[in-house]
């Protein structure tokens, strides 16, 4: 950076750091590590959805030759799981199982099939349960006990999690209203689909245990594994290895994770698993399916004046992250239109299938889908533009919402009008099942609170630098949205290097400081502002010893660092001269939100440092004999507050299209007789390159206040309105809603089918079941102009007894 | 990873010899082309086999012979790709061309063969799944089981053709050149399946198919339309194969064939009837694609919903019959 603040890397479109290690084959995938003597190991899992373990017999298993070690649930009694309040979890169980594919024991052997072929040899057997299948029926009384024992969970039956709150007069806002609607949607469940199936990579040497795994959360996996091991964290190492996809699938510790490290530790060999494709099906944590009932008061205008909303969430065999999800399907409606007085019921269930958890946009997609086309009817119901009726309600850019979310910079209206305008919305021309459809949206950029309790920092960048240069350390995980680029692209820029200058060691827990991981949209925002910390400490330093070096006087600051340069010296000579006034260099930098949440109980959910932004225009024919749908374009504008790498952003964006695109058209996963119907990449469709429509994309710099230059969130918010956009294009092609997803031809056509029959012209959910959500947690909104954090904030919850 | 089992794999000196070392081995050999459908199965354990006879190395079988007038022989290894691309088949039986163009994906026809296309295994989502899958739900009497699971109580098995070139082949009056251990026979393409989801080919297992004749163009227009999920890799859930001759306006000789709708590839013979000698207007066209549709009974064992497959039948059937007939006109001098 110069000394005018004028960037010099930061928002150039530069190949990412890691591209030819991609393109060329030579990054290493946890699957492509061996080392010497190294055993395979599988995992045998429940053929039931729901049974009782009687018993698990393996000494035939165990001789087998080429047989090391043989696990079973006793072996890893300690439950774990992702959230304090959800430990629901175990590497293997030996009590019960709770979906088809629920790990029960574990092989190592000389190589997989060996290992497959003792598997076949273990002997388990269960006492089938009554498997629950669906929200219904998990909202039923358990026909023969709830999945999980009452005594943990501490809900009746099924029941997970529970929540119920009001912010302000929900009643009132009724009543205020001219007119009001109410709307039920489904949202169908999905998976990630990541290219690299998960792996894992043990070894066990000296008392020290080394993990190499395909995670997004190095220092999560960490914990678990102490956690069920009973090692000490400092007697674990865990490493990121180079990542082939998550979208959320890897945010969570996992069985097989667990189970290598144990078998490293019964064998003293290293030991690697690989899962199959269908296995990571079942190791899913993947989109909850959700259903949505929504009501809303509006004035003539199309002021929004109350909104309720209740989901009810399938939540599959375990908790995951869960707890956290319940709140995402309701919380951040109130973050792109002002929603004077708001109420969100949810409850999550538990079902004997496959456990979902995070998947890109964790949860918001789900309420996103319904807000937007119940707007949408709405407008259409007052006869107003869908449009309009949004944009009397967005959100301004530094308010706080009635639910205490704080928004600082806010690019709705631009995105808006980027997309209009590049569109030609507003005066599409007409023709015979072709439609336009207009969604707007908002994402995080990382969590305000972590997810265990704690008040240390979320991220923290060291920078280390000796006479050869400079290497960052961080604990962040690349799991290919950009996040090694993004910091190397900081300490590039602080630095005046060029990112490809910049040594990077990340994700290993021995080597690098505490990054929280690669989910929430978190990494650009955390630990680029905590590099931009430790560079901003670096530059300093090395300022000061080229100044004493080379005489120079006065102000430092007006030493420029760029270009490879520091004042009139070389970076390389600056490095050495840096090294003689200081020996080897470290700084350090580190991020932790401001306190931003509400004075309740429950208020840590939802509240982000900042808010992307998100608006797109879909153009699509559908074909009203055959209810096929072809996306021909979408164009689509994201405030991602800045662009460190747009080459990096662009690319998010557009694989949140591909990703959107895929959940709203024809991904499932689905269950038929108590399993996964088709846990297999050619049966689970999700969308060829042949599928996917031309993009033009439009970045919007907001440069938020709190952003490391101002940079917001890019890896999940473009998701979420792309998929309502569709549900809208179809309306406006064929004047029928399709209120869930996927949009499958057959309900297209079911849809016409009704209207034909004069009935309504929609397919959809026609019930919502009938749930108990208890008195909801009242809670007076905010003054909307009150934007005091931190200190401050707590100061005025004391002052006023909060 | 799922892996492949232990396996022996042959290199007979002909085509001959291969069918000699299948009869030899007995039930745990079987042959092998591209392997594009083979392999998966294997894996799955849908197939269990020791021994495979590789036929990729006999350069008999390879290679497209003849043209549009003397009619072409494609050896059974011409790859799907080379099909696809041939210029004077594309010319002459561009139904033909255009059904092993639809098959998978790019990667996948370079691999695959005419032959092994003819033989691909009938489909059905409770058996393309893994042992492991398959064991957990009860395994079914395709394979390992004695019932089946989307239609209890049938005595058979439903599992679905879904070789994308058949139908063409079939509704071109194709045959097949098979060897056995006891010599050559030829076979019409329609007479080397049976109605049945596991026994789906009417030969033994030791015979090869060497080559597939296709007849002269003389006349004769084509197409097939294939519907699917998505634009690639995707079998056919319905699909129609259609050859036809414009005389004078009018239809003569109408043959359609379908995939995706039943345990083999299943002709239409009355809609071709009710065509023949009519002018090709769309209401023609359209009753007889209904008429095709009629009996089509899709189960809930493929892709999408099974009611609507069904109603796309007659779609696809209608589409193919309108290409083909557009085909037809430009021929025309
Ligand atoms: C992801 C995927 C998608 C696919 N999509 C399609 C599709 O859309 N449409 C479609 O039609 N197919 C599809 N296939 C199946 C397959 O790729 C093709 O049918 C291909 O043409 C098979 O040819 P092959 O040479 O690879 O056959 P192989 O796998 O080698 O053999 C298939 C069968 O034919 C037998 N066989 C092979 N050659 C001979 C011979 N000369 N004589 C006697 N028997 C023989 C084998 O014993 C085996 O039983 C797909 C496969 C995959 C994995
Ligand atoms: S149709 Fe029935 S018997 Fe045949 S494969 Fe499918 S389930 Fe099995």
């Amino acid at each position: 950076m110069s000394t005018d603040g004028e960037l010099e890397v930061v928002g150039r479109p530069l190949p990412r750091v890691d591209a030819v290690a991609r393109v060329t084959g030579t990054a290493r995938y946890a699957d492509d590590l061996q080392l010497p003597r190294m055993l395979h190991a599988r995992i045998l899992r429940s053929p039931h959805p729901h049974a009782r373990i009687l018993s698990v017999d393996t000494a035939a298993a165990r001789r087998i030759p080429g047989v090391k070690a043989v696990l079973t649930g006793m072996d890893l009694p300690i439950r774990y799981g992702i959230m304090p309040v959800s430990q629901d979890e175990r590497a293997l169980e030996f009590e019960k199982v709770r979906f088809v594919g629920d790990p029960v024991a574990a092989v190592a052997a000389v190589d997989e099939e060996t290992a497959a072929a003792a598997l076949d040899a273990i002997r388990v057997s269960y006492e089938p349960l009554q498997p629950v299948m669906s929200i219904e029926e998990a909202l039923r009384d358990p026909v023969d006990e709830p999945i999980h024992d009452p005594a943990l969970t501490r809900q009746r039956g099924n029941v997970h999690r529970l929540v119920s709150y009001e912010f302000g007069d929900v009643e009132a806002g009724f009543a205020a209203a001219d007119h009001v609607r109410e709307d039920l949607f489904f949202y169908q469940g999905n998976t990630h689909l990541p290219m690299e199936q998960h792996s894992a990579l043990a070894t066990y040497e000296d008392g020290r245990l080394t993990l190499w795994s395909s995670t997004q959360v190095v220092h999560y996996v960490h914990r678990a594994l102490a956690k069920v091991l009973e090692l000490p964290m400092h007697r674990i190492r865990v490493i990121g290895a180079a990542h082939g996809g998550g979208f959320g699938g890897k945010t969570d510790p996992f069985s097989h994770e667990i189970v290598v490290a144990k078998l490293a530790m019964v064998t003293g060999r290293p030991v690697r698993c690989t899962l199959t494709r269908e296995e990571v099906f079942y190791a899913h944590r993947g989109r909850h399916p959700v259903l949505i009932w929504m009501r809303t008061g509006v004035t003539r205008e199309g002021r929004i004046t109350a909104m309720h909303v209740r989901t009810a969430l399938d939540g599959g065999a375990y908790g995951s992250y869960g707890p956290a999800t319940v709140f995402y399907t309701g919380t951040l409606q109130t973050v792109t239109y002002a929603i004077p007085a708001y109420k969100f019921e949810g409850v999550r269930l538990f079902t004997n299938k496959a456990p979902c958890g995070p998947k890109r946009g964790h949860g918001t997609p789900q309420g996103r889908f319904a807000i937007e086309l119940h707007l949408e009817k709405i407008a259409r119901e007052l006869g107003l533009d869908p449009v309009e009726l949004r944009r009397r309600n967005y959100v301004r850019p530094f308010t706080r919402a009635v639910n205490w979310l704080r928004v600082t910079s806010c690019g709705l209206e631009e995105c808006t009008e980027k997309v209009l305008q590049a569109s030609g919305y507003r005066g599409r021309p007409r023709r015979p099942g072709h439609g336009m459809g207009f969604a707007a949206s908002a994402y995080m950029s990382g969590a305000g609170t972590p997810i265990y309790w704690n008040d240390m920092p979320h991220s923290e960048v060291q920078l280390k630098l000796d006479r050869t240069g400079v290497t960052a350390y961080c604990g962040a995980m690349d799991i290919g949205q950009g996040s090694d680029t993004v910091l190397a692209t900081v300490v590039a820029e602080e630095l005046g290097l060029r990112p490809a200058d910049v040594r990077l060691v990340t994700a290993d827990t021995d080597a690098t400081p505490v990054d929280l991981g690669s989910y929430s949209s978190r990494v650009t925002f955390m630990a680029g502002n905590a590099a931009l910390e430790a560079a901003r400490r670096m530059r300093r330093l090395l300022v000061e010893a080229v100044a004493e070096a080379t005489g120079v006087q006065g102000d430092l600051d007006e030493i420029e660092v760029r270009e490879g340069r520091v004042g009139e010296v070389s970076f390389e000579q600056a490095c050495q001269l840096a090294t003689t006034r200081f020996g080897a260099l470290s700084t350090s930098g580190s991020y932790r939100p401001p306190r931003i949440a509400g004075p309740f109980k429950g208020s840590g959910v939802g509240p982000s440092p900042a808010y992307s932004y998100t608006a797109c225009v879909v153009d699509l024919d559908a074909d009203a004999r055959t209810g096929l749908i072809r996306v021909n374009k979408v164009w689509i504008a994201h405030d991602v507050g800045r662009a460190i790498n747009p080459l990096a952003v662009k690319g998010q964006v557009e694989g949140s299209v591909y990703m959107a695109l895929g959940e709203a058209l024809m991904e499932e996963q689905v269950y038929r007789k108590g399993r996964h119907k088709w846990p297999s990449m050619l049966e689970y469709k999700s969308p060829t390159v042949l599928e996917m429509p031309e993009i033009e994309t439009f970045l919007v710099e907001t440069v938020d206040p709190e952003g490391p230059y101002g940079a917001k969130e890019a890896g999940q918010g473009p998701l979420l309105p792309v998929i309502p956009a569709i549900n809208a294009a179809v309306f406006d092609a064929l004047g029928i809603w399709i209120d869930e997803t996927p949009i499958t031809p057959e309900k297209v056509l079911r849809a016409l089918d009704a209207r034909a029959r004069g009935q309504e012209a929609r397919y959809g959910p026609r019930r919502f079941p009938d749930v108990d959500y208890g008195a909801p947690i009242r809670v007076d909104p905010p003054d909307p102009h009150d934007l005091r954090v931190g200190e401050e904030l707590e100061r005025a919850f004391a002052a006023a007894g909060r | 990873m799922l892996r492949l089992p232990r396996l022996r794999y042959l290199k007979p000196a002909s085509a001959a010899a291969a069918a000699a070392a299948v009869a030899e081995v007995g039930p745990r050999a079987v042959l092998v082309a591209g392997g594009t459908d083979l392999l998966p199965k294997l894996k799955r354990r849908q197939i269990e086999a020791d021994t495979l006879i590789g036929l990729a190395h006999l350069s008999e079988l390879r290679g497209v012979r003849g043209d549009a007038r003397s009619g072409f022989e494609l050896g059974a290894l011409v790859t799907l790709t080379e099909a696809a691309e041939h210029p004077a088949l594309v010319e002459g039986h561009p139904g033909y061309a255009e059904a092993a163009g639809l098959v998978s994906s790019p990667a996948l026809r370079n691999a695959g063969t005419v032959g092994g296309n003819l033989c691909v295994d009938t489909r059905c989502n409770y058996y393309d799944m893994t042992y492991e899958w398959r064991r957990s739900i009860g395994f079914c009497m395709k394979k390992d089981g004695d019932v089946c699971l989307v239609a209890p109580g049938s005595p058979r098995c439903w599992a679905v053709s879904s070789t994308d070139t058949a139908p063409v082949a079939i509704a071109l009056g194709a045959t097949v050149v098979l060897v056995g251990p006891d010599g050559e026979r030829e076979l019409p393409a329609a007479e080397l399946y049976r109605d049945d989801g596991i026994q789906y080919l009417a030969k033994p297992a030791h015979e090869v198919i060497t080559a597939l004749r296709l007849p002269p163009a003389d006349g004769l227009a084509s197409a097939y339309v294939k519907l699917r999920r998505r634009g690639s890799i995707d079998f056919p859930i319905a699909g129609a194969g259609v050859a036809l001759r414009l005389v004078d306006g009018r239809l003569e000789r109408v043959r359609i064939v379908m995939s995706g709708v039943g345990s083999h590839p299943v002709e239409a013979p009355a809609a071709g009837e009710l065509l023949a000698g009519q002018e090709p207007t769309p209401e023609a066209i359209a009753a007889a694609a209904e008429l095709a549709a009629r009996p089509a009974k899709p189960l809930d064992n493929a892709d999408l919903h099974h009611a609507w497959r069904k109603r796309m039948v007659r779609v696809v059937v209608e589409q193919a019959l309108q290409r083909a007939v557009e085909r037809a006109r430009a021929r025309r001098p």
